[in-house]
């Protein structure tokens, strides 16, 4: 299955993003928090505009803007200087602070400068939570994780067990998260969901303007996590050492559920069963027909969706819960990419590929050169992921389903709702709507050519 | 007037980003910029790479590969609305993807490689290598990777030094003019001069802005040489030191370069802008005076004549519609801030609050003479500066990025992209229907009646 050919030296067209980006959305997710960027200027710049785009949402993150003084000699003043600034402006209730790869490279200790900061300014009170996140280190994703695991680790409380249960979720858009919250709400779960940017990130219009704004995960909830009865984690794609949900069942046992995103029937129907088991709640009668109008639109569709040969590429978690809905529709992932390493993808894909039709490329570290190549050979018609994918349908003709993040070339990337049962059925109908558009577009110059102009094809090779 | 600016600037929570703001008014204090961005201000600005790759993405046929970790290339990746009327090299991103352990062993050879691989793959006449923050202290030899996969491919690879530390956004740009002025041959010999073949700097081919202008110079009796850099290539920048004169309009990125090519090859520069109708005008009659020559100068008046008979009636019509609004402009650099203060006034509008980037000292001097009394100027605001001042000067709409643009509508602002990934032209005459209409279409939109 896996087809990385050769070693390439140059990465063309990026299907990923670097660290402190994830970063910078998990913290996005805690109530009233700030960032600040340990580095120079352009990343806290670069990351802004990209977030800002995708939500809509002005993104206000602060850099330490190292200048060639602090590359050599130390960038602890800027950084001191910075969180000076940012608190002065923003007031946070928690700041992060993320590390570049220029602050990595030249050494920064960002745990000792930001708690020796602290004490100097008496407010110790002012949970800071620094993550090392060099751009070469990783991907956005790994970023993310990482990200949230730092701030249980750090706002850990010392309250004891409580019967609420953990919802933590992967890079989703604030309606998915919405409508996760719904379930929960509907399966009557007492939950601590996080990182919630569900509002962050989507605010309604309101007056006035807040720079800081309202919702995300509560810090007193965060801190209640390492005492909770059990943790459902959507992230099975998250290597072990960057894992909050892992890292909670290893140092406060408490038992860790690693789920699927619940997109397509079977995600879907384990996470609403492991509610089920952990609370002992009914699944509710509104939940139920939702079940049943997803079969009753996956069945109305299944001859279209035959026809779909899928290039799905994205962040890994991302990446398994479209192809695993893909493979519940018949609809034939040929191209699977990633732009990180993820042995967990890999070995995932490994099992529920097996049974597909054809060859199905497995890319990772990837870029859309690749991506492009490969989905040429295979001849897949519809790409699904975030909206660099764009090139594949410029160049290629392949039209793409936009999901995740980021989409820049369209607007409401941040309401496109795919979980659940409710939201894989528009998930699948945008799917199933982009096979019809492109088979409309063009069968009756198909049929023309094929038959009237005879162009000499034989039609069983047309046959799957 | 001393009141005026005591009241705007007592909310200011930092005290160190006082000297980068002022009030139009009486007192005649010196606007501090040029400066680096206050740590900790949530400044606007990018970075040195940025400013690099600005200038000289729109060269269509380079590879433009960064020697970096993956974040630089993948953030700015086709970003940006630059058109080619021939190779699209130029709409991809190359990077040398670094990692750890390039870090800690060095990133030379896997740059050489990743030369080699592209160069084969693609067969350019030139490579741009764009050094990151990290290739400034792991301390890669760029300009020896660069002449080694020079000689070894026979083609032109020239090293950008762009790290991100060493400067703020306008060290990109001179990073970007100093790349240039390794690739323009020596001209005046090889190449004949042609008396009315000029350069055209600081276009960036934004939905064919330059191919407008190119129009209206050739209906004037004027080649253009090369675009700096909008739609250029290789073979026209080597040449550019044919041309008899260089037009700046970006003056922010190119002057530097300009002077350089004075000093050099002996051309002349004189600025430019086609922003708006006032300006479009007087930079064309200007261009013909600059070639003291009758004939083109009663062409140049001919076509104003003729371009601003077409356009006035819209304008005039939107006019009405805006008359006595208010603008807030927060811009990259000074040439755009500058023209869209005229630009604005010829639709009726007022701008209450101006700022840039990398604006430099005669740029403010320039919009200080500009604006009224009262208006507030500052260089590299930020959001909370830039919310302030809007809602305490009444603004109905602001002039930005991508980054504004949110917080202007959170604010119930109208806003207009002038920004390099915009999709319509605004410059020339056609530009500045299209900069009234968008002004009209988002002031004057329905939504604002029920927020």
């Amino acid at each position: 299955m896996k087809d990385n050919t050769s070693y390439r030296y140059a990465n063309e067209n990026p299907c990923n993003m670097c660290m402190p980006m994830g970063g910078i959305i998990s913290f996005k997710g805690v109530e009233k928090s700030m960032v600040i960027i340990h580095g120079s200027q352009g990343c806290s710049t670069y990351m802004r505009r990209h977030i800002a785009e995708h939500f809509n949402e002005p993104v206000d993150v602060a850099s330490s803007s190292l200048n060639e003084k602090g590359t050599i000699y130390g960038g602890e003043n800027n950084l001191r200087k910075g969180l000076d600034n940012l608190i002065k402006l923003y007031n946070p209730g928690l700041i992060g602070v993320l590390t570049t790869c220029l602050a990595e490279t030249i050494g920064e200790d960002i745990e000792r400068i930001t708690s020796d900061y602290l004490k100097d300014r008496g407010l110790t009170d002012l949970p800071v939570v620094a993550v090392s996140t060099p751009g070469y280190g990783g991907t956005h994703t790994e970023g993310y994780f990482l990200a949230l695991k730092k701030i249980i680790y750090r706002l850990a409380g010392k309250a004891g067990k409580n019967s609420r249960i953990n919802i933590i979720v992967p890079s989703l858009s604030p309606a998915d998260i919405r409508e996760i919250k719904r379930i929960l709400h509907v399966m009557d779960v007492d939950c601590i969901l996080f990182p919630d940017y569900s509002d962050t990130l989507d605010r309604p219009f309101e007056r006035p303007y807040k720079k800081v704004p309202d919702g995300g995960t509560r810090l007193a909830d965060i801190a209640m996590m390492p005492g909770a009865a059990a943790t459902i984690q959507m992230g099975v794609t998250a290597g072990d050492n960057i894992s909050p949900g892992g890292y909670l069942e290893s140092h406060f046992g408490v038992p860790l559920y690693n789920l699927p995103i619940p997109m397509g029937i079977e995600n879907t129907d384990l996470f609403v069963e492991t509610l089920k088991n952990l609370t002992g709640n009914d699944v509710p009668e509104n939940l139920r027909q939702e079940r049943g109008r997803l079969l009753d639109c996956m069945v109305d569709s299944h001859k279209y969706n035959f026809e779909g040969r899928s290039v799905v590429f994205g962040e890994p978690e991302n990446v398994y819960a479209i192809v695993k809905t893909c493979l519940e529709n018949g609809i034939e992932p040929v191209v699977v990419a990633t732009g990180g390493k993820s042995n967990k993808l890999t070995e995932l894909l490994k099992s529920c590929l097996n049974g597909c039709r054809g060859n199905v490329h497995f890319l990772d570290e990837t870029d859309f050169s690749e991506i492009r190549e490969k989905s040429k050979e295979s001849a897949a018609n519809i790409a699904i992921g975030h909206s660099d994918g764009r090139y594949l349908t410029e160049r290629e003709g392949i039209p793409l389903v936009r999901h995740g993040f980021p989409i820049h070339d369209r607007v409401g990337g941040q309401r496109l709702l795919s979980v659940g049962y409710l939201g894989t059925t528009m998930f699948l109908d945008r799917i199933t709507n982009t096979l019809l558009e492109n088979k409309y577009g063009s069968y009756r110059s198909n049929m023309y050519q094929k038959f009237y102009q005879n162009t000499g094809d034989n039609p069983l090779q047309t046959m799957r | 007037m001393e009141e005026m600016e005591v009241v705007l600037l007592t909310g200011l929570p930092i005290e160190e980003r006082r000297d980068f703001i002022l009030t139009k008014g009486k007192q005649k204090r010196q606007l501090k910029c040029d400066a680096d961005s206050v740590a900790g201000s949530v400044s606007q600005r990018a970075c040195v790479y940025c400013g690099a790759r600005v200038v000289l993405n729109p060269v269509t046929d380079a590879v433009h590969l960064v020697h970096g970790p993956i974040g630089c290339a993948s953030y700015t990746w086709d970003i940006r609305g630059s058109l080619s009327s021939g190779a699209d090299l130029y709409r991809n991103s190359f990077s040398t993807d670094l990692k750890e352990h390039d870090i800690i062993f060095g990133g030379e050879k896997k740059l050489a490689r990743a030369i080699d691989e592209l160069v084969r793959k693609y067969r350019p006449k030139l490579v741009f290598v764009y050094s990151t923050c990290i290739v400034g202290v792991i301390g890669d030899d760029l300009e020896a990777v660069c002449k080694a996969a020079s000689g070894k491919h026979g083609i032109e690879v020239i090293p950008v030094q762009s790290s991100g530390f060493i400067g703020n956004k306008s060290a990109g740009y001179r990073a970007a003019c100093d790349a240039l002025m390794r690739l323009i041959e020596p001209g005046e010999k090889k190449y004949v001069i042609k008396s009315k073949n000029i350069n055209y700097l600081g276009d960036f081919n934004l939905a064919g802005e330059a191919w407008i202008i190119k129009r209206y110079l050739s209906r004037m009796g004027v080649d253009i040489n090369v675009v700096f850099t909008g739609d250029s290539s290789y073979a026209a920048l080597k040449k550019a030191a044919g041309a008899s004169l260089n037009i700046i309009q970006c003056a922010g990125s190119m002057i530097y370069l300009a002077s350089r090519m004075e000093e050099n090859y002996g051309i002349p520069y004189m600025n430019v802008s086609f922003v708006g109708i006032e300006d479009t005008s007087n930079s064309l009659r200007n261009i013909a005076k600059a070639f003291n020559d009758p004939e083109m100068a009663y062409k140049a008046e001919q076509l104003i004549e003729h371009e601003t008979a077409l356009v006035k009636p819209a304008i005039q019509r939107y006019r009405e519609k805006l008359e006595g609004k208010k603008a807030a402009v927060y811009v990259g650099g000074g040439f755009k801030a500058v023209s869209l203060i005229k630009q604005f006034k010829e639709i009726g509008i007022d701008v209450v609050m101006i700022g840039t980037q990398t604006g430099r000292p005669e740029d403010y001097r320039r919009i200080g003479d500009l604006v009224d009394d009262g208006t507030v100027i500052l260089d590299d605001a930020n959001p909370a500066e830039l919310e302030k001042f809007m809602l305490e000067k009444g603004a109905d709409l602001l002039v930005g990025g991508v980054k504004e643009r949110p917080l202007a509508y959170k604010l119930g602002i109208a806003f207009i992209d002038h920004n390099h990934n915009r999709k319509h032209p605004l410059s020339g005459f056609i530009g500045a229907v299209n900069f009234a209409e968008e002004v009209y279409a988002t002031v004057c939109s329905p939504v604002w009646n029920y927020i």
